[in-house]
């Protein structure tokens, strides 16, 4: 029943079921809740200090923002199956750290086959963290803990004690770090054309609404026929892939990598795609409410500094905003779920 | 429900399979440390082991409340933080001139609030405590920052520092090893021969019949959460003493290294099996492997890798070893045994 | 078997465990009552007074000696671990470079552990805490190991000599120099520093602080405040933007380590603000070689890792054959580098920060 009506939803016909046109507005409702939030936030930033709204901090948070929100995008659709990537962060620094010394090796690479090197050795991770929790059944927290440690440990491996710096690297890369069309830099293009496919792939395609399934109720969808092992393995892939690719953006915006790039970054992501309405335990949520929840982390972040609050209070504030989004989901849940019920004996 | 039914319908697999799971730690334990005694040099000294035992203690006294949290079928990924945040608090209160025998009941006592507050989430609300925790996780390590922000307090008295770090008498044994070994015959006393033990196995393994069996799962729970606070606390109160120093930072990303241990303990994820006995094994092993290694001058990276590998196989290792079982079952009767479950 | 059956005629006190918690709070709280104010102890003292240092004494060759950095896969400790390792083997001693990869205290305390069990003769140690360590060092030193710690101290008591690349006073005092020199002598000077923790620092800041206060040189500079980037590349870089969004007419930014200066300098290189916002601290040449050439920093400064290296080694080689034992005074030859004298507290000065301009700057590779 649930998973009926959270692919009508998807598929944007809220015209049949009044659990759709509900679930709708709730999520609609949790949208328009985080943008308040995130105006707000602006708002109060920009009254006590006017230039966090000028052109160049402007830029400077969309292009902080376009990592995570790739991340975002691709942890996102792993959370969808019911699972979790803790990995993400590692794998982002062994690709970063690996673009890097390709390009520092070899200056004549171009950035677009940069990026393929980029998502190939992330889509090779997710290809790893899939296979354990698919073929050898390991629970994603466990298998994606696992595999913090030990990506992690192969970019020690591999980057040792050395720094690829800026000047190592060739201009030309250096600079679509922070080239810009139209004013707007190339990173943040790239992430929300990436989070669009995601959107179509997610809301269009079979396999991509075969996720939502698969979160919502993993016994029902496998008695529907789906095939679970290649979807789980393709959201791995895709989420591994894409902290690949946020590897080779990493190394153009900051243009010094060594083995510590993304250390400790999962927490942002899973805060990110948490605080942006996507259910912990998968069924339901949408890429566009985590990349809401990805721009109101990076304001944050880069809000405290111009409202000169105590930069440890970031972490403590993170926190507080995962338990703090969750528990007003369940509380929303159990509403919804009462008035749902409400109507159903009203119209039955 | 199809996967509690599913669980309860494999508990006579699973039960054999985490028993032998559990035989089999202790013994690859007991077999790994008499070859790293024997064979990698400086391992076997006396001092090597009063060091070993120092090194574990943190992870011994953490992993026992998490065996019981884990097989209730949760998790409790804030423990460090409650170390770090006790910690903090440690060194604010010792700023302040509050007595150090006020100082560490009251860590105990904080660590348990903390406890409760996960508790609370994960029971009042029915969150996932996957979430709850890993939220708990950031938001006590910030306020532990916030509470002693850049600084260290070191001027503890060295007469409790020494204690943690001194043996007893002429002995090589560590005076930590004494409350160690009582709190994890405790907890080994309350799984495995109190009647809460027997609600705790239940509540994990099939929470709906626990709730029929008048087991209060929710109660249970939250208590259990409360524990691994004040443990938590009193961690904190041992790691400031042992290295004479409160910071923020304390105990950074212990949580993983626990969470390692107790499922190398053999402890299933699922919740429902596990023994505490296999536990200490797992932190022993976890923890002697890395000491021998260290030993062995293989490199910190090296380390990392070796741990994270270690998660990944306790759990995927009785996978396999069911499946082949299953397969060989089948193969011997070639009779009518129930699908398997995903 | 139901286990659900079985169970129903059980009394369950959920609560049960929790009192395993209030028993742990009880055991803790015993009589008496130990504060900060009343503490007794005294400190265990330095017990190398027996011995006796031969100035004319030769370096003893076969000693083993290891470097302990505050985590490996760091450059700078790199840089230092090779000049070390080729002054350990002109002494013809073994040498072994071994540590963390996270920059704790705790974890480095296994290091010190494992090191001293291996028998050791000296330890070289650059500390992630001046006090938690202090206990491992202590036992190791018992077992007759000599610990000289470098880059950063430990408690005087812990160890028998501390290299210092530069007191702390002529980093201070250099930095906010490099500044004023930079804006003129008057403006808004932020610090973007490492880790809120970090005991160097802490140490320089506080003097450019006390420097700004009462120097009447600058008397006209305002120290508009302190950013941590956590020695992280895009931490450092974030609070850069920070620091120049929180003060829209700050005229330098000193940042005092290395990884802070080359993230602020690359923000700084791409952004409107290049040239207008002076920037100078620490940093190695190889980093900082693009942005001096592209305009974005004038002068910076740092001591050579390598030197420090070079020189921890020949101190702790010093020690161990009885040349010096540490005491204020001594004297010793440290190869190519010169002599050097023990200085208070057995500290070991490397000598003042380098400065690096256009003009020298391609004449070092570190």
């Amino acid at each position: 029943m649930t998973v009926l009506a959270r692919e009508r939803d998807s598929e944007g016909g809220a015209t049949s079921s009044t659990g759709s046109t509900l679930l709708d507005t709730v999520l609609r409702f949790r949208a328009l809740g985080l943008l308040v939030v995130l105006a707000a936030l602006v708002a109060v930033t920009a009254a006590v200090n006017p230039r966090f709204l000028s052109g160049s901090s402007i830029r400077d948070i969309l292009l902080a923002a376009s990592i995570t929100l790739l991340l975002a995008t691709g942890m996102t659709v792993v959370v969808l199956t019911r699972g979790i990537d803790l990995s993400v962060g590692s794998v982002l620094g062994l690709s970063a750290f690996c673009t890097a010394w390709l390009l520092s090796e070899n200056p004549g690479v171009s950035i677009p086959v940069a990026m393929l090197v980029g998502l190939g050795i992330g889509a090779v991770c997710g290809l790893f963290n899939g296979s354990v929790v698919h073929f050898g059944r390991v629970p994603p927290l466990v298998a994606t803990l696992g595999t913090l440690y030990v990506f992690r440990g192969v970019v020690y491996f591999v980057a040792g004690g050395s720094r690829i710096n800026a000047s190592d690297m060739p201009a030309g890369f250096l600079d679509f770090g922070s080239a810009r069309v139209l004013g707007v830099p190339y990173l943040i293009l790239i992430s929300l054309v990436v989070l669009a496919l995601v959107a179509v792939f997610l809301s269009r395609y079979r396999a991509g609404r075969d996720m939502y399934a698969l979160g919502s109720s993993p016994e029902a969808a496998e008695l529907a026929g789906i095939p679970a092992g290649r979807r789980k393995l393709t959201a791995y892939v895709l989420c591994g892939a894409l902290a690949g690719l946020g590897g080779v953006l990493y190394a153009a915006r900051y243009g010094t990598v060594d083995a510590s790039a993304g250390y400790a970054m999962e927490l942002d992501i899973v805060a990110a795609v948490v605080v942006g309405g996507v259910a912990i335990f998968g069924g339901s949520g949408s890429v566009l409410g985590a990349a809401l929840g990805a721009f109101l982390l990076t304001v944050i972040s880069n809000a405290l500094p111009v409202l000169n609050i105590d930069q440890f209070w970031q972490r403590a504030i993170v926190g507080a905003l995962i338990v703090g989004a969750i528990a007003v989901d369940r509380l929303v849940a159990l509403r919804v779920a009462e008035s749902l019920r409400k109507k159903g004996s009203h119209v039955g | 429900m199809s996967v509690e039914a599913g669980r309860q319908g494999r508990d006579g697999l699973h039960l054999s399979r985490f028993a032998t799971w559990d035989v089999a730690i202790i013994v690859v334990t007991v077999v790994f440390l008499i070859f790293a005694v024997t064979s990698v040099q400086h391992f076997g000294t006396s001092q090597n082991a009063t060091f070993l035992v120092l090194e574990l203690a943190p992870i011994l006294l953490l992993a026992l409340p998490m065996t019981l949290i884990i097989v209730t079928g949760e998790i409790d990924l804030s423990v460090a933080s409650t170390v770090g945040l006790t910690s903090s608090a440690m060194g604010v209160m010792w700023n302040s001139g509050v007595p150090l025998e006020t100082i560490m009941p009251l860590c105990v006592v904080i660590g348990a609030v903390l406890g409760a507050v996960n508790g609370f989430f994960v029971t009042a609300l029915g969150l996932p405590s996957l979430a709850v925790t890993i939220g708990t996780l950031a938001l006590y390590r910030g306020l532990a920052f916030v509470l002693l922000g850049d600084t260290a307090v070191a001027d503890f008295p060295r007469s409790h520092s020494s204690w943690t770090i001194g043996t007893i008498g002429e002995t090589p044994i560590p005076n930590v090893l004494v409350p160690m070994i009582v709190l994890a015959g405790l907890f080994a006393a309350v799984l495995h021969a109190m009647p809460v033990g027997r609600a705790i196995f239940a509540s994990g393994s099939n929470r709906v019949a626990a709730a029929f069996a008048g087991i209060p799962v929710a109660k249970l729970k939250f208590w259990l959460y409360v524990t691994s606070g004040a443990v938590a606390g009193l961690v904190g109160v041992f790691w400031t003493l042992r290295f004479s120093s409160a910071r923020a930072d304390n105990a950074h990303g212990l949580e993983l290294t626990v969470v390692a241990a107790v499922l190398l303990g053999g402890v299933s994820i699922f919740g429902g099996k596990g023994t505490l006995p296999g536990v200490l094994a797992g932190v022993v092993l976890l923890s002697s492997l890395q000491n021998a290694l260290r030993l062995a001058n293989v490199s910190s990276e090296a380390l990392t890798v070796v741990t994270g590998s270690l998660l990944i196989i306790s759990v995927l290792a009785p996978n396999i070893l069911g499946r082949v079982r299953g397969v060989l079952r089948r193969r011997l009767r070639r009779t009518h045994v129930p699908a398997p479950n995903p | 078997m139901s286990i659900g059956r079985s169970l129903q005629r059980i009394p369950v006190h959920p609560a049960a465990p929790a009192a395993i918690g209030l028993a742990l709070a009880l055991a803790l709280s015993a009589c008496g009552g130990t504060t900060q104010d009343s503490q007794d102890d005294t400190d265990s003292g330095s017990d190398d007074s027996d011995a006796v240092a031969d100035p004319d004494a030769d370096y003893e060759s076969g000693l083993s000696l290891a470097m302990l950095p505050k985590s490996v896969n760091n450059p700078y400790f790199e840089t230092s671990s090779e000049a070390a390792a080729e002054v350990v083997d002109e002494l013809g001693g073994d040498y072994e470079y071994t540590g963390p990869s996270d920059a704790t205290a705790s974890s480095q305390v296994s290091y010190i552990n494992t090191v001293s069990q291996q028998g050791t003769d000296v330890i070289l140690l650059s500390a992630n805490d001046p006090n938690a360590l202090c206990s491992s060092l202590e036992q190791a030193r018992a077992a007759g190991t000599v610990v000289v710690t470098f880059d950063s101290d430990v408690d005087a008591d812990c160890r028998d000599a501390f290299v210092s690349q530069v007191d702390d006073d002529a980093v201070g005092e250099t930095l906010i120099e490099m500044a004023a020199e930079q804006i003129g002598g008057s403006g808004t000077v932020a610090i973007l520093s490492a880790t809120a923790n970090a005991t160097n620092q802490n140490a320089w800041i506080d003097v450019i602080e006390e420097q700004i206060e009462t120097n009447p040189d600058y008397a006209d500079i305002e120290l508009a405040g302190v950013a941590y980037g956590d020695d992280e590349d895009e931490k450092s870089f974030q609070e850069t933007q920070g620091l120049l969004q929180a003060n829209p007419d700050l005229d330098a930014i000193i940042s005092p380590t290395t990884v802070g200066i080359a993230a602020a300098a690359r923000y700084l290189s791409s952004s409107d603000q290049q040239g207008e916002v002076a920037l100078t601290g620490l940093g190695t040449p190889n980093q900082m070689r693009e942005y001096v050439e592209d305009g974005t920093v004038t002068e910076f400064a740092l001591w050579d890792p390598g030197e420090l290296g070079e020189l921890a080694v020949y101190t702790g080689a010093a020690i161990a054959s009885n040349i010096i034992t540490g005491a204020e005074g001594e004297t010793f030859t440290a190869g190519d580098l010169g002599e050097y004298t023990v200085g208070e507290d057995g500290v070991v000065t490397l000598g003042p920060p380098a400065r690096f301009n256009a003009e020298n700057i391609d004449d070092y590779d570190f």
